[in-house]
């Protein structure tokens, strides 16, 4: 963006290039003799003080972080205890949170014997993401960040699912091309997850731009809105603020949802930022706003549902939740966490509160889950997922013109002539390569 | 500013009684750097016929009547056309509500409704961002960077999410890549646009799979490849040479129409040398081979790149297996530039063949300094006396 771009002379040649065609707001941008309030374009409703008074961040209340049961599972007020859940739906998002905790454990476990080349845990956030996703409509797009596996297990992966992306083999749908933990799914709604943080934000706010239109455009549809997930560290990132900005402006049906931890990689919140955390900024950018206990899935649900209905009243709006919590395990396989924070620390958040023996707690307390029950249901879980992992483990890889295939629509000249050089290479050098492993060897790479 | 105009011979001042202390002014006493005569460049058809002629167009656009517009009204008049006929066409980015500061956009926001055409913050990477976003959920974005000097805080929109978002969704891809998603942007020299409103930066994009990269020259063309792009499942980044936005006027079908994309067009045959080039200098090319054939009785064969990437490697090769000789001309930097890799691809392939060094007429390794423009874009002289030199060798 320049500073020269207004005063381009194509521009201010143009006969057309004037303000007139521009919509008006104010009938005038002229101060009225005696007013009180401000007349300037860019900030309409403002009242004049002769107070010179700054305003102070520290003077203002953190904002509230709402919540519905207690760290011991207890219902705080009792005329906000959840009557749209079922417990057969309980039990569902009990189980899913479970689940992905099993599987975290083996899957870290895995990688520390070098069965696979990353991971990514989500222990101690398994409530953002299935409590959030539980409120959403199955149709409603997500854009994830990574440690959103909950998203993935409330809307129907299956153990295979996971471990054919894990395991990079035949039947991962990322055909062998993207690392372990990046899942995605157009069947789910979920768009496969990238990298670099929080390039998906703005990207949430063009989707709910279309999704907008496409509800216009079908009102006796289900009306979707898209959900966006990320940490507290990317929302850093300008294309954080690029997102909220956009979405504020042009009114889209998106709900932001943060997950904040306490760190980025080794990053605590206090050298992240200096505000009231993410939740205040969402004000600032005109957004609706509200900070969750994250530990807390009833409220994570209630919050979202409650979210969800509001951005899309009067053809919509964004939303933001921040959603609090504390990331118990290390970031990834590649972090030892015990090298900037105390063990002490993270025994203590793991003892002391998380969403899956919180929500446990409520279910025991209401009768319907038991130490019984518990057992069985970890039984299940884990050999369901190991009889996964082995199965995963032995497919073979994707065929190899998968790594050529897919840059464009079609393979290009270029590339056709580039595969033919790689088979010709590893036909002349055939010790060099083991080419067994993928799916159809060599032959694949015939053009 | 209101003292000056552009004509066609670039821009100019109009003020009177004064000495012109512009920028960059013509030498008065220039047989070869002598500016482009748009009116009767062979570059540009000048009658309908010519425009209807085209083999590469659609029955209808040949069937139909042809006017004559300059290249904005032609972009106009492609996204015109996209917004008319697919409900899935937005038109979004800085100031393109009221007309885009470059006309390109004008009237579109009142026919086409703010829903489909509209204003967007200040912010380019919000805007490739949101574009993505849009494209994945089954819109054909076309988004506007207001020049292309300001696409980098994009670039990584661009990169690593627009160019690999098809190769990463694998087996998802149907429903998760960015197609019909078009990225627009005036680039180059303009006569006084210096640092940043003069770069042309499309050897950085050809540098990334996954993106395709197209530049046209004129009218006719910008028409048909800008609805090429529209329907490209590819991401397509769309670079308007800005200069040329009214100073290249020609007769332009009045139908829809589509010109491939990754296709070379030979402009015009020859046996001596072949000039391959794009966008602007195209003009400056035609200049410079018009002097040089009457100077040395050669033949000298033109072709536009049109699209640069993922580009026409076949028809340049068999011009200069023909030719023996070869002159990549652009305006931006030499170094890494598009012409390194057409004359890395000329070496490997017409090795036998090759009678001279191929050349590289281009920018200097330096930034666009506001009063040394004509010195550091290719002009007349310079690839005349690359012909000249390439002929001798």
């Amino acid at each position: 963006m320049s500073l020269l771009k207004s005063t381009s002379p194509v521009a201010l040649r143009s006969p057309q290039c004037s303000f007139r065609s521009v919509t008006k707001r104010w009938n005038s941008v002229s101060q009225r003799p005696g007013s009180d309030r401000v007349r300037f374009p860019g900030a309409i409703d403002s009242k004049f003080t002769s107070n010179l008074d700054f305003t102070r961040p520290s003077n203002k209340k953190a904002m509230p972080t709402y919540r519905i049961l207690d760290q011991d599972g207890v219902i705080v007020d009792k005329s906000r205890e959840p009557s749209d859940i079922s417990n057969d739906h309980l039990i569902k998002m009990y189980k899913d949170m479970l689940s992905v905790s099993i599987m975290d454990l083996i899957m870290f476990d895995a990688q520390r014997q070098g069965r696979i080349s990353f991971y990514m845990v989500s222990a101690g956030e398994e409530g953002i993401a299935v409590g959030s996703t539980s409120a959403l409509d199955p149709s409603d797009p997500i854009f994830a960040q990574y440690r959103e596996t909950g998203i993935f297990k409330y809307r129907g992966f299956t153990p295979a699912d996971f471990m054919n992306q894990l395991y990079a083999n035949k039947h991962d749908p990322g055909l062998g091309r993207n690392m372990p933990v990046h899942y995605g799914s157009t069947k789910y709604h979920v768009h496969t997850i990238s990298s670099p943080l929080a390039t998906q934000i703005p990207q949430a706010s063009g989707a709910a731009y279309a999704v907008k239109m496409q509800n216009a455009m079908n009102p006796k549809d289900t009306q979707r809105c898209v959900a966006c997930y990320f940490g507290e560290g990317a929302a850093s990132e300008g294309d954080f603020h690029a997102a909220l900005n956009i979405a504020a402006t042009r009114k889209c049906p998106v709900i932001f949802i943060c997950r904040n931890n306490g760190y980025a990689i080794s990053t605590p919140t206090l050298e992240q930022y200096r505000g009231d955390g993410i939740a205040s900024r969402g004000v600032g950018y005109g957004i609706d706003t509200i900070r969750v206990d994250g530990n807390d899935i009833l409220a994570v649900r209630e919050v979202t549902k409650e979210a969800r209905r509001m951005c899309l009243e009067g053809g919509g709006k964004p939303i933001l939740i921040e959603a609090m919590s504390y990331r118990v395990s290390h970031h990834s396989t590649s972090d030892d966490s015990f090298a900037y924070r105390a063990k002490v620390e993270v025994e203590d958040w793991k003892r002391r509160d998380n969403p899956i023996t919180r929500l446990r707690k409520w279910m025991e307390g209401k009768g319907i889950w038991d130490e019984e029950k518990e057992k069985e249901a970890r039984s299940v879980l884990k050999k369901e997922i190991l009889a996964a992992f082995k199965q995963a483990e032995k497919e073979k890889r994707p065929a190899l013109r998968n790594m050529m295939e897919g840059v464009y629509e079609e393979l290009t000249e270029e590339q056709k002539e580039q595969m033919e050089k790689l088979r010709s290479i590893i036909e002349k050098y055939p010790d060099e390569y083991d080419v067994s492993e993928y799916e159809g060897g060599l032959d694949s790479l015939k053009n | 500013m209101s003292t000056r105009t552009a004509t066609r011979s670039g821009w100019v001042s109009i003020f009177k009684c004064q000495r012109s202390r512009l920028y960059s002014t013509l030498s008065p006493n220039a047989r070869l750097n002598t500016p482009t005569d748009f009116e009767a460049t062979s570059l540009l058809h000048h009658n309908s016929r010519a425009a209807l002629a085209s083999t590469e167009l659609s029955s209808d656009a040949r069937n139909g009547t042809a006017t004559r517009l300059n290249l904005f009204q032609a972009i106009n008049s492609a996204l015109s056309h996209a917004l008319r006929t697919d409900p899935r066409v937005l038109l979004f980015g800085e100031d393109v509500a009221f007309g885009g500061v470059f006309r390109c956009s004008m009237n579109l926001a009142s026919e086409f409704g703010d829903d489909r055409v509209f204003n967007t913050p200040l912010t380019e990477q919000g805007i490739v961002g949101f574009a993505i976003g849009a494209a994945f959920e089954g819109m054909r974005p076309v988004a506007e960077v207001q020049f292309a000097d300001y696409v980098y805080p994009a670039f990584d929109q661009l990169v690593n999410e627009a160019a690999k978002a098809r190769f990463r969704a694998g087996v998802n891809a149907k429903g998760q890549s960015c197609g019909g998603l078009v990225v627009r942007m005036p680039c180059g020299g303009v006569g006084h646009g210096a640092l940043y409103h003069s770069q042309s930066p499309e050897s950085l994009f050809t540098h990334i799979p996954g993106l395709r990269v197209v530049m046209p020259r004129g009218p006719a063309q910008a028409k048909g490849l800008l609805l090429a792009a529209i329907a490209s499942n590819d991401p397509v980044v769309f670079m308007e040479p800005k200069i040329l936005y009214r100073a290249a006027v020609e007769y332009v079908p009045a139908e829809a129409y589509e010109i491939p994309l990754s296709k070379a067009e030979i402009v015009k045959p020859g046996k001596d040398i072949t000039i391959i080039s794009y966008g602007t200098p195209l003009y400056t090319c035609a200049n410079a081979i018009e002097k040089a054939e009457a100077d040395f009785g050669c033949q000298i064969e033109l072709i536009d790149l049109r699209t640069i990437y993922p580009w026409d490697r076949p028809t340049i090769i068999e011009s200069v297996k023909r030719t023996g000789k070869a002159i990549v001309v652009h305006e931006s930097m030499t170094n890494s530039g598009v012409g390194a890799e057409v004359a890395a691809t000329i070496q490997e392939t017409c090795f036998l063949n090759l009678e001279a060094p191929v050349a590289r007429v281009c920018g200097w390794s330096t930034h666009m300094g506001l009063i040394y423009e004509r010195f550091n874009i290719p002009d007349v002289t310079r690839i005349y006396d690359a012909i000249k030199t390439t002929l001798d060798y």
